[in-house]
Formats: C-alpha cells, structure tokens, sequence
C-alpha cells in the first residue's frame, strides 16, 4: 500500500482545481511549504496569496475575496486556522455565509515532533459548533483530492481537516459524497465510526478482531457536519454497539456527533475512542499516536470493551 | 448631490440616527454622529446604484466600526437602498436592521461587521480580489481610533501595502473617545498619522473631520500609484447633538423621549 499525507494530496488536488476554475485563489500565512498550498502556487504563482504571519487577517481577506466572486481556499496549521483565527472564522465567514474554504493542515497528535502547541485536538469541536459549517475529515490522500473537489462545488463555508503524517492510500475506490458516511467493512457484532487517519486503524483494527472471532462493522465518517444520520442511527440499531475512532479529543468531535445522534434513538453500548481531554506531545508521530492508545491493536482492545 | 445638498443630506442622517436609537431604545449615537462627513462623502463618491445593490463592478463600502450601524442605515436608506420605515424595526426581532451590519439582510450593506478590526481585512481583500480579475472596484473602509487597538488593524494595514492596493481608501473616525473613556486613557494609540505613514499609506490628515468640504477634498486628491490611501479624520463625538458632543457616555446609550426632541431640534432643517 503506498503512503501519502493527505495535505500533499490536498496541494496536488488544488493545482487539480485550479487549472479547470479561475476563480480558485489560495491564501497561506507562511507555511505553504508545510500545508502543501506550494504545488498551487508553483502552477498558479499569481493565484497564491501569502498573508505573512497574521492567520487573522488571512482569514477576513479570504471573506473579501469571496465577496468578489472568488473562491478562496485558506490554509495555515489547524490550531491556528481553526483556533487562532476562530472568532473571524465565526463572525466574517460563517455568519454571512460566505464562500470560503478553510483546508488546515497538521491537525491532530500525528504532527508529531512539533509538539502539544501545535497539535491540534479541537479543531472538529470548534468547527462543529458554528452554524452552517460543513466539517470534513478525509481519511486519505484520494478522499482528500473528492473533498476537496466537493467543497469547491458546493457554495458556503466548508473546513476541511487536514493530517502531516504520510499514512495509507487506500486501494480500492469508493464515491464520494459530503454528508454521506461510507461503509468500508460490513459486520453485525460492533458498529466502528471512524474519521480521518483513524480509519486506516480502525480498518486493521477490525482485521484483528476478525481473527479473534469478532465481526466490526467499519464506517468512514469523513462529514463531520452534517452528519450522515441516517447511516449512524442504521448501524448502531444493527449492532447495539457503538465505538467512535477519531485523533481528537473525545470532547466535541466525532463521538459526539454520533452520540447526538443516537441520543434517545438506539439502544446500545457506547464508547469514544479518543483524546482523553488532554494535550499532545513531542515525538515521532506513530509513537505519539501509540502513547496515547491510538493504533490499530490498542483500538481493537478498546472495542473490546463494549462487547 | 452638490455640496449645500449633501450638507443637508448630512442632517438627515443625523436625524435618522436619532430617531433609530431612541425607537430601539439602544445602539451607538455618539460614534454614529461622529461619522456621518466621513460616510456620507464616501457614499457621494462611490459607484452604487440603490436599484441594482448587487452589481458586481459597483464599489465597495465596509464599516468596519460596525457599531456605528445608525450612520450607515441612515445613509444607505437617504439614498433609496430601502424603505425608511425599516427605522422603526432596528434593533428588532426580525428586523433586517440588526445592532451590527448584516450584509446578508440590508440591500447596500457589502460585508457584515462589528467585530472589531475584522472589517478592514475583509476590505483588504476585497480590493486585493478586485486587483486580482482587472477590475476598477474602488473599496472604502471606515474604522474608529480605538478600534485601531485591534492588531488585526495593522496586519490589514500591513498586506495593504504589501499588495499595493491603491484602490483602497481607510477612513478613520478619530473622535478620540470609547466606551471606557478617551483614547489616552485607555489605550495611548500614539500618533496614528505617523503609524500610518510608516504602514505606507498615503496619509491625509483633516484637523476637523466633520468639514464636509475637507473630507471631500481628501476622497479626491489622488494617491500615488501603488500607496492605500488613509484619512485621519479628527471629529466629534456625538457631533451636532449639543449634550452628546465629546461626551463618552454617549458611545452605546439611545436618547429617552425628551433628549430625541431636543436632538431633533437643533438638527432641523
């Protein structure tokens, strides 16, 4: 299985989108060469907007530009975009609706070396819980080229959560369609939503369970919001059993999306496999993700759990 | 408009601000007041057509001291935008008046706002989008001093310049005063015409920002190609109100029954 970090995936999808619609532009603040926005602008040098170190204004400029007929796609680190620049997030894009998309990048503990300042475990939350904000989370460098594609289309604010860590690309191919999860492995003992990286884990995760006699359901909830709720409230009847996979906190995030929708639906066994409501740390990304319970067999022990 | 016309123009605005705030029973009059020159020139300037408020080639406004709402509704409605019966609703349930600009409900209203220092970025790239596909959009922005504490403020100062963008002119309402007292003793904001030289803009500053001819003369003096233009317009608080002028307890209170009256009066004609 080839590697590739899906924001390499998103720069190379950008590059994609630019050359069939002019009215994508592309707004960095410093870090095009890290959030991959440099594959855009090495094909579109007049296109590329850098804002220098100042994500605020990167992101009420975009709301301009959008103004103008333009298609803005913003990027910088998630704890930034989404955290730094939140308030202007809320107010000068989500409020008046505008069409502007966020594409944040280095979200989640997989940063890795950076270190618990700039690993990103609440950006779902913050995102999730502005009106009228579509949340996506895609789970590989190819599900990152369709969200992108997809945001492009549709008009509103979109964020889309971005990872550094090069992690598999996933070889058979699947549609793609915001708001609607997709079922990559069927099974009737345990219903796995997973998002983001934490499908690959949860995909192996389930193979280990398999040979333990243990058949998991594996859905891929790439739209945080809206949620499929459809897709959600079926599995979780079919399995009377619930756990949620993402590399954020268990506080506002995928998990609870699932659980607001099950709340007073489903009768079942529930568990957020998560951040545990702490910070990250500094260290290689797959160690990292193992000290705080996140690879394929500590998730299979979790599921465990609910059985 | 000529100028004696856009004077009395002026006075209406006033006046539609002094009703506004009194009906709701709240808002801003005294920054609202302070900046009717400023908005009310800029608007005499601008290309805008209150029938087609969605024209895309037309110019752009952006209040960025959203708060200051009165003064823009009362311009935008003087110049046919909307009904002026929407007056009696500001600040209501349902209103298309919000407390702050809602360009997604009032016809004219370009970018919400009253989040301060954000109004002026989204004018930045407003200009920079316009720069971008060739068009000759000219964009127009008008902040408070205080809300000049904003570093935002200056990180769209700063890409201002960087982008060159000599379609962008930023009005400052320099009346001197916010909510917790005047500017010195909240926040010395030092000399801004100094700050804004050194952020490159082309810098005028109008010792009496109310004088509808000076401002005037500020919109037209030509900047130099690729400088932003800035006015620094020192005004008045609460200007043509006797008892609100320079007073800071008029920056978020409405007048009660009798204070509208005696307002109305001295704005009459």
């Amino acid at each position: 299985m080839s590697e590739k970090a899906t924001r390499a995936a998103y720069g190379e999808a950008l590059a994609e989108l630019g050359a069939v619609n002019d009215k994508v532009v592309v707004l960095d603040a410093d870090l095009s060469c890290a959030t991959m926005t440099v594959t855009f602008k090495k094909a579109f040098p007049d296109r590329h907007f850098n804002a220098g170190i100042a994500e605020a204004n990167m992101v009420n400029m975009a709301a301009g530009m959008s103004t103008m007929g333009l298609i803005p796609f913003c990027s910088t680190f998630a704890v930034f975009g989404a955290g730094r620049a939140y308030e202007q997030v809320r107010n000068s894009i989500a409020y008046p609706r505008l069409n502007v998309k966020l594409a944040m990048t280095h979200a989640g503990l997989s940063v890795g070396e950076d270190g618990g300042s700039h690993q990103a475990i609440e950006d779902l939350a913050l995102m999730r819980v502005i009106p009228g904000m579509t949340v996506l989370c895609p789970a590989d460098a190819k599900e990152t080229r369709k969200a992108v594609f997809a945001a492009a289309e549709m008009d509103g604010p979109v964020y889309i959560r971005l990872a550094r860590l090069a992690t598999p690309v996933f070889e058979e191919d699947y549609p793609f369609e915001i708001g609607k999860a997709n079922v990559l492995r069927e099974g009737g003992d345990v219903a796995v939503f997973a998002t983001g990286l934490m499908v690959t884990e949860a995909l192996e995760a389930a193979k280990l369970l398999e040979a333990q006699g243990i058949h998991a359901a594996v859905i891929n909830v790439h739209t945080i919001k809206p949620i499929d709720a459809a897709r959600v409230t079926e599995y979780a009847q079919k399995c009377g059993k619930v756990v949620t996979v993402e590399e954020h906190s268990v506080i506002g995030g995928l998990g609870d999306a699932v659980a607001d929708v099950l709340m007073g639906k489903a009768d079942c066994r529930f568990k957020k496999i998560g951040i545990q409501d702490c910070f990250g740390q500094s260290g290689k990304a797959k160690d990292v993700l193992k000290e705080y319970g996140l690879t394929a067999p500590q998730i299979a022990e979790s599921i465990k759990e609910v059985l | 408009m000529n100028t004696a016309e856009l004077k009395q123009f002026c006075r209406a605005v006033r006046r539609d601000i002094i009703n506004m705030t009194a009906n709701a029973g709240s808002g801003h009059p005294g920054g609202s007041l302070s900046a009717v020159e400023l908005m009310s020139a800029i608007f005499s300037r601008m290309r805008v057509d209150p029938k087609n408020p969605k024209n895309p080639d037309r110019d752009r406004f952006v209040l960025s001291k959203g708060h200051a709402a009165p003064c823009y509704y009362g311009v935008l409605a003087e110049l046919g935008f909307f009904d002026k019966a929407e007056f009696e609703n500001f600040r209501q349930l349902h209103s298309i008046l919000q407390g702050h600009p809602d360009m997604k409900k009032v016809p004219g209203v370009d970018a919400s706002s009253g989040s301060l220092g954000q109004g002026v970025s989204i004018a930045v790239g407003m200009a920079l989008g316009a720069k971008h596909q060739g068009k000759d959009v000219k964009v127009y922005a008008v902040l408070g001093d205080g809300e000049c504490q904003e570093g935002q403020a200056w990180e769209a100062f700063m890409a201002a310049n960087h982008y060159k963008l000599d379609n962008l002119t930023v009005a400052i309402d320099n009346n001197g005063l916010q909510i917790d007292g005047s500017n010195d003793e909240v926040m010395s904001l030092g000399s801004l015409g100094d700050k804004l030289r050194a952020f490159g803009f082309h810098t005028i500053e109008l010792p009496d920002g109310n004088d509808l001819e000076a401002v005037l003369a500020a919109l037209d003096e030509p900047t130099e190609p690729g400088k932003p233009k800035a006015i620094l317009a020192h005004t008045v608080k609460g200007k043509g109100v006797s008892f609100m002028e320079n007073q800071v307890g008029w920056h978020g209170k409405a007048p009660n029954a009798e204070q509208r009256q005696q307002a109305l009066k001295e704005l009459e004609g």
